[in-house]
C-alpha cells in the first residue's frame, strides 16, 4: 500500500485550489516535489531508519487537508496550555496550518526582522523565500517532497544580518477541527551573520477527540556568527501523530541549540538532521520524552560534521511508562577533512513498566582521524539504591519516583538557555510526572502502582 | 597480570621486520578441483563424493533452492564488488592417495605445508594440550590426538567423518542453530559446504587440551565452504581454537563458513579466532572475502559461549558471532579485535538475544582502522520481553591511526523488558601523540611505539586468548599496522 | 522503668537465598545508647538494612517492634515516620534532586502521615538553618543535589544534619565514623549527642573503639555469624580495643563445635 496515492489525486484534483490559496514561491516547488513523489514512496518499516515508525502507515488514514483555506475558529486561550510566567514572548500562533499574528507581536518587532505568515511573506517578499524556502529540506527526501506539495502557509522567521532579537519569539501550534484534519507546516528560519534569536514552539490540540496529523518540515539557515535556540515542544494528544523534520545548515563559527521535548502525543517521529558546513561551529541537540499508555516517541538525529574545529554534543533522555515505546536512533558523521571535531551523543532511558520498551540505535561514523568522538546509550530503571534511601527519610515511594524521574531529566531542562524557560520546563515536566493536580493514582508516569517492592 | 601475556614486543619486531604476509605460499600438490560454476549437479557431486546418507543431500538441495531465491546481503558498511557465484569453483581437495589411515599415509608435501605454517600434524610434535584438525580447501587433512580424546568419550574430528561415524549427533544438532534460511551465506554454506570440525564433549567432561582447527585455502578460483559444529553436553568444557590463513593472489576468494555451537546445562565453550586470511596488497588487490555465520546456542541453564576473535586479515570481514542466551542465567561474551589497514574492510560484531531469565553477556570491541581501510562494529543487544533480570555491557573503541581511513560504530539496542539493564559505551579517537612521543623520547621509533600503543589497546581483549594465540595475535596486530604511520 | 523503644527477637534474613542473620534477639530502650561490633562481615550492617526496610532483603523469621508496632510490615517510609532513622554507612547519590527540595518532601511526608498541615517554606528553611548549625553544615552543601561530589566527611555530616530535621526516636548510625579524620568525627558526634534525649535511643554500629569515646554506649554487643554472642557494658569495647575479635572468634566457634 502506497499511502502517497490520496495525496497525490487530492492535489491532482486541486491544483488550482491549493496554489490559489498560497504563493509563488511556494507554488514553485510543487511541480517538481510532484515527480519526486511520481516514483517515490513514503518510508515504512522495512527502511533501516524507520524500522520502528512507519511514515507510510501514519500517512495512510483518511484525513482532511484544508486546502481551501477554511476559516477554523479556535478557542486560544483553552488550549494554549503554556503560557510561561516570567517570560515575555512575542508570540504567533499557527491554528492547523495558518498562521495568525496576535497583538503582542504587531509592531514589536524592529531593524527588519520577521515573524510572520509564510504565505504573506511569500507575498510580500517574495525574493527573500524564494531564496531560502527548499534550500535546507532536500525535495529528494520523499517526506519533504510531501510537505512541498501541499503546504501552503506556516511560519517564517528572519533576522537580519547583526540583529540580535531581545525577546524570545514563541510560536503556538494549535490544531482544531470538527474532522480528522492534515496540516502541512513550514517553517522556515533565517538568521544572517551575526544575528541572534531564540523560539520557542509549543504544540497542542484543541480537542483530544479528533485525529490529527502534522507533517512538518523546518529549515534553519543560521548565517556566520549567529546564535540560534530552537526548544519545541509537544504536548498534544493521544489521537494526533506527528512528523517533524528539520533540517538545519550552519555556516562559520555559528551556535545552534535544540531542544526537542515530548510530553504528550500519540505517534510522535521527530528528524534533526543538521549540516555542520562551517567551521568553529558549536551544535547542541537535546530531547526529551516521557511517554505514558501507548505514546510512541521517536527521535531520530544526523548531524554532519562537514568542516573543521566543530563541536557538537546530544543528548537524549527517555522515561516509558505503561505500553508505550521509545525509539532513539542517532548518529554523528565526521567527513573526510573535518579535523579537530568533537562530537558527543548519549541517550540515557528509563523503563518504568513491564510492557513499555527501548529501541536504541546510536551510531557513529567516522572518516578522519583527528577527532575526539563517543556515544553512549543505558536502558534501565530509577536507582534501587536512591529510592530506599529516600523511603528511610519518609519520601512515599511514589513521591520518590516522581523526584527521581524530575531529577533524571534535569540536565535535559537545564540546558534550555531562554530565561524563565527552564523552570516553567520543569514544572511542566512534573506535572506530567505528578499526572497533573487532580490525577488519579496510576494517570501519572510514576508508575508506582502502589508496588512497595522495589526491583532490583 | 600474567606474566605469560607480557610479550617482549622487542623480539616480535625483530620477528617481523620486513614481513608481509608470510603465509603467502602456496603448495604445488595435486588437487582434484571440480569446475567451476553452481547448480544442483555440482550440490549433488559434492554431496556423492563424500559419500553422503540421503538427509544430508536433501538438506543441501533444500538450501541450494533458498539461496536461489536469495540476494547477497547490502545492508554492512561495505564496498562489495559483485560476485559471480557462477565463476567460483566449490569442491576442491587435496588428492589422497587411497585414505591415509597412519601418518605416514599422508602427503609428505601436505605435512609440509602445515609445518610451514607451524602447525605440525605428526603428534609426537603436536604441542602437548593442544589437538588440531588440519583443513586444506575443502577437506579435513588430518586430526591430531584423537584417540586420546577418544578415552574421554570426545569426538574431535572433520564433519565429514561425523557424518559416517556418528549420524545420529549431526542429524540431531546439524542447521538446529543456524538455519539454511539464516542468510545468504547460510544458505550457500549449507548447500555446498564441504568439510570443517566436528566436536562434541559428553556430560561432565572437561576437554583437558585445547581443540584447534587450522583452515587454509591453497587452489586458486575456489571458495572455502567449512562447517563447524561445536556441542557441550552438561557440565562439559571446551576451549577451542580456529585459525586461518591463504596464499597471496591476485583474484579474490569467497570464505563462508558456518560455525554453530550448543552449549547444554552448565556447560562452557570458549571458540578464539585469530582470522589472518590474505588481506590483499597494498592496493587492495586480491584479498579473501570472508563471510561467516557463527552462531552459539546457549540452551542449558547457566551455560556460558565466550568469544574471543583478533581480525587481521582479509579484504572484506562480515561476521557477527552471536550468543542466543536462552536458558536460566546464561552467559554471553564477545571479545574482538579487529584490525584494518589498506583498503580492507570489515564489518563485524555481535549479536546477544538475551530471552533466558537473568542472563548476562559483555561485549568488549576494540577496532583499528589504519590506511584507507573502513571498520565498523555492528551488534543487536536484545531483551525479550519475558526474559526478567539481564543485564548487558558494552564497550566499543576504536582507533584511528589515519586521517583516510575510517571507524563506524552501528550498536543496535532493544529492551523490551524493564528489568533489563543495558550499558553502552563507545569512544572513537586518534591515536595518541603524547603518548608516541613520550615513546620517542625514550629513544622507541614511532611505527614501534605504535605498536606497543596498539598493542595495549587491545591488551583487555588479547587477555583473553590461549597463550600460544595471543604470542601469534600480538605479531599479528604488528605484522597488520607496518607502514601505517607516517 | 524506661519504655522499650525497639525489641528484636530472633531475627532471620538474608539476601539472595543467603542467611545473615541467624537469630537476633535485641531490646533497646529510651535514653540508651547501644554500640554493635563485629568483624566484617558478621551482619551488622545487614541488621540496619534489615531494620531499615531495604527490599533487597529478605526477612525469613522472627519480629521487630517500634514503640511496640510491628516495624517488619511497614514500608521504608512509614518505619521513618515511626521514628527510625538509618544514617547509612554509604549514603547514596542523588544526582538532580536537590538537598532542599529532598529535605523539604521528607518533612512534609512526615507531617503528612500525622495528619499535620505542609511546613510553610519560611518556616521551613528557617529550621534547615537551625539544624544545619548542630553539624557545621555549610550553606552551600543545601543548595546542592544531595550527596553529589560531597567529600566523606560532607555525607557523614549530611546524614547527621537529615537526623537533627526527622527527630527520630531510635537512630541508627551504620559505621558513622568510617572516612572521617578526626576532626569530622568530632562534629559528627557532637552532633550526635546535642540530639540525644531522654525519650530517644541510639545504636551505633561500629568496627572501632574510637567513635565510642566520642559517644558513649550504656550497652555493647558483639555480632558475630549473624548472632549477638556477648553483651557487656562500655568496658567490652575497650577490651576488644585491646584483643581484637580472634578470642571472641574462638570461643564461639569451640562452643559450636
Amino acid at each position: 500500500m502506497n499511502s502517497l496515492k490520496q495525496y497525490i489525486e487530492l492535489y491532482l484534483e486541486n491544483r488550482a485550489t491549493v496554489d490559489e490559496n498560497s504563493a509563488a514561491p511556494l507554488n514553485k516547488l510543487r511541480a517538481e516535489a510532484l515527480e519526486v513523489l511520481e516514483r517515490a514512496q513514503l518510508p515504512d518499516s522495512s527502511c533501516e531508519d524507520f524500522e520502528h515508525t512507519s511514515i507510510n502507515d501514519m500517512f495512510a488514514p483518511d484525513y482532511g487537508v484544508n486546502i481551501s483555506r477554511v476559516n477554523i475558529p479556535v478557542d486560544v486561550a483553552s488550549s494554549f496550555k503554556c503560557g510561561v510566567p516570567n517570560m515575555s514572548t512575542l508570540l504567533g500562533i499557527t491554528v492547523n496550518d495558518s498562521f495568525r499574528s496576535t497583538s503582542t507581536l504587531q509592531g514589536k518587532l524592529t531593524d527588519g526582522a520577521l515573524f510572520m505568515s509564510l504565505r504573506a511573506a511569500a507575498r510580500e517578499k517574495a525574493e527573500l523565500v524564494e531564496r531560502y524556502y527548499g534550500s535546507v529540506a532536500p525535495l529528494s527526501n520523499a517526506s519533504v517532497a510531501l510537505n512541498t506539495l501541499l503546504a501552503q502557509d506556516g511560519a517564517l522567521i528572519y533576522v537580519p544580518r547583526g540583529v540580535q532579537l531581545s525577546k524570545p519569539l514563541q510560536l503556538v501550534n494549535i490544531f482544531s477541527s470538527p474532522a480528522p484534519l492534515a496540516a502541512f507546516r513550514r517553517l522556515l528560519i533565517v538568521l544572517e551573520d551575526d544575528a541572534a534569536a531564540q523560539l520557542l514552539v509549543c504544540d497542542h490540540t484543541q480537542d483530544s477527540a479528533t485525529d490529527y496529523l502534522s507533517s512538518q518540515v523546518v529549515e534553519v539557515v543560521a548565517g556566520r556568527n549567529s546564535s540560534l535556540e530552537i526548544i519545541d515542544i509537544e504536548e498534544s494528544s493521544s489521537r494526533t501523530s506527528r512528523y517533524s523534520q528539520m533540517f538545519v545548515r550552519q555556516h562559520d563559527g555559528s551556535n545552534v541549540r535544540i531542544n526537542g521535548t515530548t510530553l504528550y502525543g500519540g505517534i510522535t517521529r521527530n528528524d534533526y538532521h543538521i549540516d555542520v558546513s562551517g567551521a568553529h561551529c558549536s551544535t547542541t541537540l537535546n530531547g526529551m520524552a516521557i511517554c505514558s499508555a501507548s505514546q510512541h516517541t521517536d527521535n531520530h538525529t544526523r548531524i554532519n560534521h562537514l568542516s573543521q574545529h566543530c563541536h557538537s554534543t546530544q543528548m537524549f533522555k527517555y522515561v516509558l511508562d505503561d505500553d508505550s515505546k521509545g525509539v532513539f536512533s542517532g548518529s554523528i558523521l565526521v567527513a573526510p577533512g573535518a579535523s579537530f571535531t568533537e562530537a558527543y551523543q548519549s541517550n540515557r532511558n528509563i523503563l518504568a513498566s513491564t510492557d513499555a520498551r527501548m529501541h536504541t540505535k546510536p551510531q557513529l561514523e567516522i572518516y578522519n582521524d583527528d577527532v575526539k568522538c563517543s556515544h553512549g546509550a543505558t536502558t534501565g530503571q530509577l536507582d534501587a539504591e536512591a529510592l530506599f534511601y529516600m523511603r528511610t527519610r519518609g519520601i512515599t515511594e511514589h513521591e520518590a519516583r516522581t523526584m527521581l524521574m524530575q531529577a533524571f531529566m534535569t540536565d535535559v531542562i537545564d540546558s534550555v538557555h531562554i530565561d524563565g524557560l527552564s523552570d516553567r520546563l520543569r514544572h511542566l515536566v512534573e506535572l506530567r510526572f505528578k499526572g497533573g493536580p487532580d490525577a488519579l493514582c496510576g494517570d501519572c508516569a510514576a508508575s508506582c502502582r502502589g508496588e512497595s517492592v522495589v526491583k532490583q | 597480570m600474567d606474566k605469560n601475556k607480557d610479550i617482549e614486543t622487542n623480539d616480535i619486531l625483530g620477528d617481523v621486520t620486513n614481513n608481509e604476509y608470510k603465509y603467502g605460499f602456496t603448495t604445488d600438490i595435486e588437487t582434484d578441483i571440480i569446475p567451476r560454476g553452481l547448480n544442483e549437479d555440482v550440490v549433488r557431486f559434492i554431496s556423492a563424493k563424500k559419500g553422503e546418507p540421503e538427509w544430508l543431500l536433501e538438506f543441501r538441495l533444500k538450501a541450494f533452492r533458498h539461496w536461489l531465491t536469495l540476494t547477497p546481503p547490502k545492508w554492512a558498511h561495505l564496498d562489495i564488488p559483485e560476485i559471480d557465484f557462477q565463476a567460483i569453483s566449490y569442491y576442491a581437495a587435496p588428492r589422497k592417495k587411497e585414505g591415509p589411515k597412519s601418518m605416514d599415509e599422508v602427503d609428505p608435501q601436505l605435512i609440509d605445508t602445515f609445518n610451514k605454517l607451524g602447525i605440525p600434524l605428526e603428534e609426537q610434535k603436536v604441542l602437548s594440550g593442544m589437538a588440531v584438525d588440519a583443513v586444506m580447501d575443502s577437506v579435513s587433512v588430518k586430526t591430531t590426538h584423537r584417540e586420546k580424546l577418544a578415552e574421554l568419550g570426545v569426538i574431535f574430528c572433520s564433519i565429514s567423518e561425523a557424518v559416517k561415524d556418528y549420524p545420529d549427533l549431526v542429524k540431531r544438532y546439524l542447521g538446529s542453530v543456524v538455519s539454511y534460511r539464516d542468510n545468504f551465506y547460510a544458505a550457500l554454506n549449507s548447500a555446498v559446504f564441504s568439510d570443517g570440525s566436528f566436536v562434541y564433549i559428553p556430560k561432565g567432561v572437561r576437554c583437558p587440551m585445547e581443540l584447534s582447527t587450522y583452515f587454509r585455502i591453497n587452489a586458486s578460483g575456489t571458495g572455502q565452504f567449512e562447517r563447524t559444529l561445536i556441542v557441550a553436553d552438561d557440565d562439559a568444557y571446551v576451549s577451542y581454537l580456529e585459525g586461518c590463513t591463504a596464499p597471496m593472489r591476485d583474484e579474490n576468494q569467497l570464505h563462508a563458513a558456518i560455525v554453530e555451537i550448543v552449549v547444554e546445562e552448565r556447560a562452557e565453550v570458549k571458540y578464539s579466532t585469530v582470522q589472518n586470511w590474505y588481506a590483499g596488497d597494498k592496493e587492495g588487490r586480491g584479498g579473501v572475502y570472508n563471510f561467516v555465520t557463527k552462531r552459539g546456542l546457549c540452551r542449558g541453564d547457566y551455560s556460558k559461549l565466550s568469544w574471543t576473535q583478533v581480525e587481521t586479515g582479509s579484504a572484506i570481514t562480515w561476521k557477527y558471532p552471536s550468543c542466543i542466551l536462552a536458558g536460566e542465567g546464561a552467559v554471553g561474551e564477545f571479545y574482538s579485535v579487529a584490525v584494518t589497514n589498506n583498503y580492507q574492510q570489515a564489518d563485524t560484531g555481535t549479536k546477544m538475544i538475551h530471552t533466558g531469565r537473568n542472563t548476562r553477556s559483555t561485549i568488549v570491541s576494540k577496532g583499528i582502522s589504519a590506511g584507507h581501510s573502513q571498520n565498523s562494529y555492528r551488534g543487536l543487544v536484545k531483551v525479550a520481553p519475558k526474559a526478567d533480570g539481564c543485564r548487558n555491557y558494552t564497550q566499543c573503541d576504536s582507533l584511528l591511526l589515519s586521517s583516510t581511513c575510517g571507524a563506524h560504530t552501528f550498536p543496535y539496542i532493544d529492551v523490551l523488558n524493564d528489568t533489563a539493564i543495558v550499558e553502552h559505551e563507545a569512544t572513537t579517537s586518534k591515536i595518541s601523540e603524547d603518548q608516541i612521543f613520550y615513546c620517542n623520547q625514550r629513544g622507541i621509533p614511532t611505527e614501534e611505539a605504535v605498536g606497543l600503543i596498539v598493542n595495549g589497546y587491545a591488551k583487555e581483549v588479547m587477555n583473553k586468548l590461549p597463550m600460544e594465540f595471543a604470542v601469534e595475535a600480538q605479531k599479528l596486530l604488528q605484522i597488520t599496522l607496518e607502514g601505517s604511520v607516517g | 522503668m524506661k519504655e522499650i523503644l525497639l525489641e528484636v527477637r530472633d531475627l532471620h534474613a538474608g539476601i539472595e537465598n543467603k542467611e545473615i542473620l541467624k537469630g537476633i534477639n535485641l531490646i533497646v530502650r529510651e535514653g540508651e545508647v547501644h554500640a554493635i561490633m563485629g568483624p566484617n562481615g558478621s551482619g551488622k550492617s545487614t541488621l540496619s538494612e534489615v531494620l531499615a526496610g531495604n527490599p533487597a532483603f529478605t526477612v525469613s523469621s522472627g519480629s521487630a517492634t517500634l514503640n511496640g508496632k510491628q516495624l517488619l510490615d511497614m514500608t521504608p517510609e512509614d518505619r521513618s515516620h515511626e521514628g527510625l532513622f538509618l544514617s547509612f554507612q554509604y549514603p547514596v547519590e542523588i544526582p538532580g534532586v536537590s538537598m532542599v527540595n529532598f529535605m523539604r518532601a521528607a518533612v512534609n511526608a512526615k507531617r503528612k502521615y500525622f495528619n499535620e498541615p505542609p511546613l510553610a517554606a519560611s518556616d521551613f528553611l528557617k529550621m534547615m538553618r537551625q539544624k544545619r548549625a548542630i553539624v557545621e553544615l555549610d550553606n552551600k552543601l543545601a543548595s546542592r543535589s544531595v550527596n553529589e561530589g560531597f567529600s566523606g566527611g560532607e555525607k557523614k555530616r549530611n546524614e547527621i544534619f537529615q537526623m537533627a530535621v526527622l527527630e527520630p526516636k531510635l537512630s541508627i548510625l551504620d559505621e558513622t565514623d568510617s572516612g572521617l579524620d578526626i576532626d569530622a568525627l568530632r562534629i559528627v558526634a557532637g552532633g550526635v549527642n546535642k540530639l540525644k534525649t531522654e525519650k530517644n535511643a541510639t545504636i551505633v554500629i561500629t568496627h572501632y573503639q574510637r567513635l565510642l569515646d566520642y559517644i558513649k554506649p550504656d550497652f555493647v554487643h558483639v555480632l558475630y555469624k549473624g548472632r549477638i554472642v556477648k553483651t557487656g557494658g562500655p568496658e567490652l569495647a575497650l577490651e576488644l580495643e585491646e584483643r581484637g575479635y580472634d578470642w571472641i572468634k574462638e570461643e564461639i566457634d569451640n562452643e559450636s563445635k
